[in-house]
């Protein structure tokens, strides 16, 4: 039997492209990496309307055939089928804006010009009509010689006779077409897509009433800063205040799970490495989801909106300052989500110097899996009390952790800008798409995938070094009449006797150098690790094991300390994914160990100088 | 006029790009972006701290771009396109 045949779906950023892509696979999506570049591949499977099944895969957004940055590389491997580890497609799709005829069909003539299969999707013809334009789509289909569907993504307008005009396209994928690449001016295509554009366009003037109003505010000199800064204060407000009711419902289940498994099995190793291990170190790890949800939450919801480019304009002077462009606000933004998604948007950065400065200082944005350990240490450490009107201080502790860790991004890179990323500052220059209501099922869709990775990583990475330490803390066990803590006998606990003399003049006692170790791979195993440390150290201990990792942390360490730990976790570049990320994207190991050791060094600064601060002020 | 002057809110029109001034990629994402002799302009916005970059609408597109690039383009208002 033949593969599916596939389908590419192409077309200019901003055309709804991941709205169609969206309304026409539903969840049945994959979302994996290409071989070499880490461009994602998002790909779906949809059936015909006789029941053939096919693969849609989604491609970047691209202006045209004439790759800016390896983003849009793929786009035009794929589509000419040079890209290695894929199949050449039996069809386009082509996605353009029925509001924005004149600039998208430019792309959409460089693609017919190739020969394949074409199908387009005058998409959101209901803003079109909203602007006043009104699209003959029979006379865009004669002009073109393509079939033309008018859809509405968003709404899922037009979906199922976009179906069967790729179904009356598609053959039985045993023959593949060959596109033929032949150079065009850019100048002549715009001029054709303009005369094709108003020939099938009727033009009422109308004002683009909605996205002109909003601008007025979003972007005015002194209320669209405010807003912004408004915005990113409701966005992290609401992390920690929506999460309460949900972060408690998965400690229950956790604590149930615990209970269940402690009736279930005779006290012995395996029931403390289920109990103790597993659970206490994965349970400290999910219980987070909900945070890191309503933090994508504010994320997608930006930029599906179209606000996200406003932010990057209002942003553009001040990230110039320290020699990037507003361009790269938007990775950095996503960094305070993850970083690995952020350091793969800098893609779209075409400038190399900008996108490496912007790498390099992306794992600077308090990233989600901070704020496990941020929560634990705030909650156990910072008094629940207000400042003022609707100002508490856990929020308020909260908030400046993020802002230190963007007043270090800013001053890394003026410095790196003058020094290892040196070179001229390029332009700024970005569609500003119109504003939209976002589909809330695109947003559960997003949300969706981000759960999936954020679950398989608890259950991957961050069980299989929970168990590992778990064994490391536990064996060799101590001989009889050992008068020390049974932990300072087993591996990790010398190991972390060994690195305590190191993290000493930084206040770390050797519970923070044992966590520091796994948490190597993943920030948020700083909690589950010490979870599972003052879980073993309070043995059998009923009254201790009651108590969750806040109130066993509460008067174990010092003020001073468990604020250098948080400086530390603002600098400190703990996490694999990242320093793989890094490795991918930047073509080699140099950048990425440059990485360690700067933030390193940094994190050892800014801990010592908070440790002893606070002790001088008499914390 | 070069439309970095251009005052928010007058409708013109594009006559004339230096091309050749600006870099080969910053002038390619510029005719991608719509940016062509001939087309209407008109300036939108301006940034806070400075009033760089700016908003201009080209065609249908509103595009951010900095006052330097701005500054490669020149435009007519009223009718004489």
């Amino acid at each position: 039997m033949t593969p599916a045949p596939m389908i590419a779906l192409v077309g200019n950023p901003n055309a709804g492209k991941s709205a169609l892509f969206n309304a026409l696979t539903g969840a049945r999506q994959k979302v994996g990496n290409y071989p070499g570049v880490t461009v994602e591949r998002k790909s779906g499977r949809m059936a015909l309307d006789d029941g053939r099944p096919v693969e849609l895969v989604d491609l970047p957004g691209t202006y045209s055939l004439d790759p800016a940055s390896p983003d849009e590389a793929v786009t035009r491997d794929v589509v000419l089928g040079r890209q290695a580890g894929e199949r050449r497609p039996q069809a386009l799709l082509v996605v353009v804006d029925a509001g924005n005829l004149d600039n998208h069909l430019r792309f959409t003539l460089q693609l017919i010009a190739l020969g394949l299969p074409v199908v387009v999707a005058l998409n959101m013809v209901d803003m079109a009509e909203r602007d006043g334009l009104r699209i003959d789509a029979e006379r865009l289909a004669a002009e073109l010689g393509v079939a033309v569907i008018p859809t509405v993504a968003v709404r899922r307008r037009g979906i199922a006779e976009l179906r069967a005009a790729l179904a009356a396209l598609v053959g039985d994928g045993s023959r593949v077409p060959e596109p033929a690449a032949e150079p065009v001016d850019i100048a002549t295509l715009q001029r054709r897509a303009r005369t094709v554009a108003a020939a099938a366009t009727a033009e009422e003037p109308v004002a683009r009433r909605i996205t002109h109003a909003l601008d007025a505010i979003a972007l005015h000199p002194v209320a669209g800063p405010l807003i912004l800064a408004a915005i990113m204060f409701l966005m992290f407000q609401a992390v920690f205040s929506w999460s309460e009711a949900p972060v408690g419902w998965i400690e229950a289940g956790v604590a149930a799970l615990q209970n269940a498994t402690k009736d279930a099995l005779a006290p012995g190793l395996l029931r403390s490495a289920l109990v103790e291990g597993v659970l206490g170190g994965v349970g400290a790890v999910v219980v987070f989801l909900p945070l890191i949800l309503i933090l994508f939450f504010f994320i997608l919801l930006l930029e599906a909106s179209g606000y996200m480019v406003r932010a990057a304009f209002l942003m553009d002077r001040l990230m110039a300052r320290v020699g990037l462009s507003g361009r790269a606000f938007i990775p950095l933004l996503s960094s305070f989500a993850c970083a690995v998604p952020g350091i793969m948007a800098t893609r779209t950065i075409d400038d190399p110097k900008d996108r490496l400065t912007t790498i390099l200082i992306a794992p600077l944005m308090t990233c989600s899996a901070r704020l496990p350990v941020y929560a634990v240490i705030i909650g156990a450490f910072i008094p629940e009390r207000t400042v003022g009107p609707g100002i508490e201080l856990q929020g308020l502790v909260l908030f400046c952790l993020y802002i230190v860790g963007i007043i270090g991004a800013m001053a890394a890179a003026l410095v790196l800008r003058r020094t290892v990323a040196k070179g001229p500052s390029h332009g700024f220059m970005m569609e500003m798409p119109r504003y939209q209501a976002p589909s809330p099922r695109d947003l559960a869709i997003g949300l969706w995938q981000r759960a999936l990775i954020f679950l398989k990583r608890a259950g991957t990475i961050i069980a299989a070094t929970t168990v590992l330490l778990w064994l490391l803390l536990t064996f060799p066990q101590p001989p009889a009449g050992y008068d020390k803590p049974a932990i300072d006998y087993s591996v990790a606990g010398r190991a972390a006797g060994a690195l305590e003399p190191l993290v000493r003049p930084i206040g770390f006692n050797q519970d923070i150098a044992l966590a520091l170790i796994p948490a190597m791979a993943a920030r948020e195993v700083a909690v589950s690790a010490l979870a599972t440390v003052y879980s073993i150290q309070a043995g059998d201990d009923e009254a201790a094991q009651e108590k969750g990792l806040v109130d066993r942390l509460r008067g174990r360490w010092p003020l001073p300390t468990a604020l250098a730990f948080l400086a530390w976790f603002v600098f400190a570049p703990q996490c694999l994914s990242t320093i793989a990320v890094t490795r991918r994207e930047t073509n080699g190991w140099r950048w990425p160990a440059f990485m360690l050791l700067y933030l390193f060094a940094l994190a050892y600064i800014a801990a010592g100088i908070t440790y002893w601060t606070a002790v001088a002020a008499g914390l | 006029m070069r439309l970095d002057e251009l005052p928010r809110g007058t409708p013109a029109t594009i006559d004339r790009i230096d091309w050749e001034q600006l870099p080969a990629h910053e002038a390619r994402r510029m005719r991608e972006l719509g940016f062509d002799e001939g087309v209407s302009v008109a300036k939108l916005h301006a940034a806070p701290l400075g009033a760089d970059p700016i908003a201009v609408r080209v065609g249908r597109m509103t595009i951010a771009l900095r006052r330097a690039q701005a500054a490669r383009v020149s435009v007519t208002t009223g009718g004489a396109a």
